[in-house]
């Protein structure tokens, strides 16, 4: 067991975790955040991401301690507290990005993780950015075409 | 139809589960827990093919936290699932995914260790039979011992029209070749989770999960359980995607979780890892199709005769339906004047097949239309030409019997072809990349273009009675609920029910809402599946808001002293009452009538909707009758780059029009129709499930690989609606008609590309630069 502080959508938490304990376990069981899921269990599906100081990583290959002094955002730490929904959320319903749901927390934090370092991405980099995601659902134009009108409504708000 | 008609059908209205998906708040299976539930781990055997002994338990009681285990023996009721499929066995695997025993553990972790400490001793080993011919070879073992053969129980089926044998002895030309397709997972990213609890105030089993088929399973579990139906409750979580899958796997964990929930009185929580899905779920089963043909000499199809032999697998409980349909396709969309189609089901010691979006049409329509390029290319013809000449026409019979009549099936797929082909210049790229193929070396990357077309039965025809239920509810501020007896697994089915509502009542869709489905609420509505949802679901709720509609006619026309033949008009939120000379009575809000009839005048404004087509008639014999109330059409040209030295093939376009009847959500079918097509490249180029020594090797995404973002070509699709009475509205169900015409078009384009023919999927690399697989 050892002791680990990391901050979790923007809240500090002090946790006492197993060595060999996943994020994804202890985002899930520990602290109820179940929108972070998981498909495979082997980093392949990529449905268990989060953002680990801005940067997509597997959070089923990542260990609890290795959260320890690092920021983490799940999908639950994006929408306003207020419940508004993040610009990227709503352009995912908006575009019919979502069917069965199940990727859809981990494209969302790809994508948001995406067009916090860029604005204006091309096709390319949209699709790069979710490539580490399967969805089996939706066939990604979708989603892709969902990231494309978040970015254009967000550079629309940011001038 | 013309759409200023309604106000909210055919619009892209945002889905009802959208902010709940967007913000990670829907609750899927194993997002579900409840106080003092257990962890349930099955135990599986060693081997695919093998004598049981004896189970020696002693160990695994000893692992901390173990609070019960089941064998076979401890099950209540019968212990045979549907199709053969035990919920544990005792003296024989018949494949690497049969259980032999579950635990039920305080912890994931405990359930688990006490699995590998299960001591299972194992007698004689038998022969693993592993592909059709060695299970259909006359000295091989019999995997169940009252089969015929190791065919499946009643999945051989014929379709027998005219006289194709002797036709196609006479004929002046005669093709034949064989397809084979391969076993290919679901590939739903969710794995399967279910919690069972025994409730004793209401002496009811409740399982809550990833079920694709709430009844199916309701069934299945009194039997093993032996309670009578309305002491099993099947509640349905959020499911993260199914297309067929989430049926036998979610029957065996929920069977076992049940028992073990009735034995401690404690709840169970089982989750599959996706090595267990993998293994213990339903896979698209293989077929291996021969056809022969006899044409004339104009390139007129005169007859086609052809084999199918599904794999099915140790147990089964599919193949006697998705056979029939592939009975009904294998001859694809053609006027052809004989046919004579025979098609079994065969078991093997493998991964067992399913339902997989498509059912068996993705197998059947990669074989005929092959064979149809293969024709054409033997009468010296372009594929479109060929088509164009044989593809069926508004008024032609089918091979059953039936005949396309334009009110209820267009059969306008001579104009779909011409649709993609002048979309993408087919001809003369066709001819181009033929001509541009012979003067380049055989390693250099080089174009092909392939057409594929499909019609495709609407619903389940002559598989069983299709009928669907709804439950309608308006309350007394006017707001609507509509559960359906469909499942909503991603396709976007309770949103276009809501919208449905919506129409009927002239109001706003965001006053509807909807449940996911209990059967404790519903009627049997059978299950979701053939992309029947929307026809037998839709017209239920149709049938639900009809009857409500006439109950609030009935307290308002009376009530404000209507004359005689005066109707009721729902729209803009309000009803209006008109006399028969089309004069306005009387207007008021919709919910005002709600809370008149419901609070005023006590009347229920809770209905019903059934939708049912009547007993079907068809003769299983021959295969003549109406096989299905009508047909969507469609016609999909694939273009592709073969890179021949590294044998990797790229899609660069994809492009189909589609006859669906009415589109009700126009940003859902688009979805469905996507998601289907690129499952369909996913089977043609790289999808496969390696059990050919009776042991799964593939285990994980690792292993199979499924198309990404990065895969994906530009997707044209050109809708086609139609004036027909089948669905509500004329939709027809859209959410298997993208997957079963790629995978041909893919194969086409890559003849077209290379000169060669693959006839066996997946077109991985293996098979383009080496001709087979490894
Ligand atoms: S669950 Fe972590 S990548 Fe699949
Ligand atoms: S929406 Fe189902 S996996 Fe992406």
């Amino acid at each position: 067991m050892m002791d680990i502080r990391c901050e979790i959508n923007g809240r500090v938490h002090d946790l006492t975790v197993g060595a060999s304990e996943r994020l994804v376990d202890m985002l899930r069981d520990r602290l109820g955040l179940a929108g972070t899921k998981e498909g495979c269990g082997i980093g392949e599906c990529g449905a268990c991401t989060v953002l680990l100081d801005g940067t997509p990583v597997a959070s089923c290959l990542v260990l609890a301690a290795q959260a320890d002094g690092h920021r983490i955002l799940t999908i639950e730490g994006l929408a306003a507290p207020d419940g508004t929904l993040h610009p990227v959320q709503q352009a995912f319903i908006d575009a019919g990005a979502i069917q069965c749901g199940f990727c859809t927390p981990a494209m969302v934090l790809c994508a948001y993780a995406l067009l916090s370092n860029t604005l204006e991405p091309s096709e390319r980099e949209i699709r790069t950015a979710i490539s580490g995601t399967l969805c089996r659902c939706t066939g990604y134009v979708q989603i892709i075409e969902a990231i494309e009108l978040a970015a254009q409504r967000m550079r629309q708000y940011s001038q | 139809m013309p759409d200023e008609d309604h106000v909210t059908v055919g619009k892209a209205i945002n889905r009802k589960d959208g902010i709940a998906k967007v913000t990670g708040a829907t609750v899927f299976g194993n997002d579900q827990n409840a106080y003092r539930q257990l962890h349930m781990k099955s135990v599986y055997t060693h081997y695919p093919h093998v004598e049981i002994e004896s189970i020696d338990l002693s160990e695994a009681w000893k692992v901390p936290g173990v609070v019960d285990i089941i064998v076979a023996r401890d099950i209540p009721g019968n212990p045979i699932l549907f199709g053969r499929f035990p919920v544990l066995v005792s003296d024989r695997a018949r494949y690497i995914g049969d259980a032999v025993a579950a635990i039920a553990s305080e912890s994931a972790e405990s359930a688990e260790m006490a699995a590998a400490a299960v001591c299972i001793r194992y007698g004689k080993q038998f022969d693993v039979l592993t592909t059709v011919d060695q299970a259909l070879a006359p000295d091989a073992p019999m995997i169940h011992h009252d089969t015929q053969g190791n065919r499946i129980d009643y999945a051989s089926h014929h379709l027998h029209d005219g006289n194709a044998e002797a036709v196609i002895r006479e004929a002046p030309k005669v093709i034949r070749h064989s397809y084979a397709t391969q076993f290919v997972d679901n590939g739903y990213i969710e794995p399967e989770a279910v919690i069972t609890e025994f409730d004793p105030n209401t002496d009811t089993v409740v399982i809550r999960g990833t079920i694709q088929n709430p009844y199916n399973i309701r069934e299945a579990l009194a039997k093993v359980l032996d309670r009578p139906l309305n002491q099993v409750r099947v509640i349905q979580s959020g499911i993260g995607g199914s297309f067929g899958g989430k049926d036998e796997s979610m029957m065996f964990i929920a069977s076992r979780a049940a028992v073990l929930s009735l034995r401690t009185g404690r709840p169970v929580k089982a989750v599959l890892t996706r090595e267990e899905s993998f293994m213990a779920s339903a896979k698209r089963h293989p077929i291996t199709s021969n056809y022969e043909a006899g044409l004339d000499e104009n390139g007129r199809l005169l007859a086609i005769k052809s084999l199918h032999h599904m794999q099915g697998g140790a147990y089964n409980k599919q193949a006697m339906f998705a056979n029939w349909r592939g009975s009904i396709h294998a001859a694809g969309p053609y006027a052809i004047p004989h046919v004579c189609t025979d098609i079994h089901g065969v078991h093997t010691n493998t991964i067992f097949g399913g339902a997989y979006r498509g059912f068996s049409a993705p197998q059947v329509v990669f074989g005929i239309e092959s064979f149809i390029d293969e024709c054409a290319e033997a009468v010296g013809m372009d594929p479109v030409r060929f088509r164009l000449l044989n593809c069926v026409k508004p008024y032609d019979r089918l091979p059953t019997g039936q005949v396309l009549d334009p009110a209820f099936m267009p059969a306008n797929v001579a104009d779909l072809i011409e649709l993609v082909c002048s979309k993408t210049d087919f001809e003369k790229k066709w001819e181009r990349n033929r001509i541009a193929r012979t003067e380049v070396g055989s390693t250099s990357v080089v174009a092909g273009i392939g057409l594929s077309i499909t019609f495709r039965g609407v619903g389940l025809g002559g598989e069983g009675i299709d009928t669907g239920s709804a439950t309608v509810t308006i309350d007394a501020d006017g707001k609507v609920r509509v559960q359906s007896g469909f499942t909503e697994m991603g396709q976007g089915l309770s949103t276009t029910l809501c919208q449905i509502a919506a129409e009927e009542f002239g109001i706003d869709s965001t006053w509807v809402t909807w449940s996911q489905n209990d059967t404790a609420e519903n009627m049997d509505a059978g299950p979701t599946v053939a992309s029947r949802g929307i026809v037998s679901g839709g017209n239920a709720v149709k049938d639900a808001c009809g009857k409500l509609r006439k109950r609030i006619e009935e307290v308002l026309l009376p009530k404000w002293m209507a004359p005689e033949g005066s109707t009721l008009h729902f729209s803009d939120s309000a009803v209006y009452a008109m006399t028969p000379d089309k004069e306005l009575l009387n207007r008021i809000g919709f919910a005002e009538a709600a809370r008149i009839c419901l609070k005023g005048e006590g009347i229920s404004l809770r209905s019903l909707g059934w939708h049912s087509p009547g007993p079907q008639y068809f003769d299983h014999e021959s295969g003549q009758g109406p096989a299905y109330p009508s047909y969507l059409f469609g016609a999909t040209v694939a273009e592709v780059e073969v890179d021949q030295g590294t044998g990797v093939i790229v899609v660069k376009r994809i492009t189909s029009a589609i006859e669906l009847g009415k589109a009700i959500n126009p940003q859902i079918v688009r979805g469905q129709f996507i998601g289907g097509a690129i499952q369909g490249m996913g089977y043609a180029l790289m999808e496969e499930m390696d059990c050919s020594d009776g042991y799964l090797h593939t285990r994980n995404f690792d292993d199979f690989l499924m198309p990404g973002a990065m895969d994906i070509p530009p997707i044209d699709i050109i809708i086609s609606e139609t004036d027909v009475h089948v669905g509500p509205y004329g939709a027809k169900g859209i959410g298997e008609l993208g997957i079963e015409m790629i995978a041909p078009a893919i194969a086409n384009a890559h003849a077209n590309a290379t000169g060669k023919r693959i006839r066996e999927l997946p077109l991985n690399l293996e098979r383009v630069v080496l001709g087979h697989a490894l």
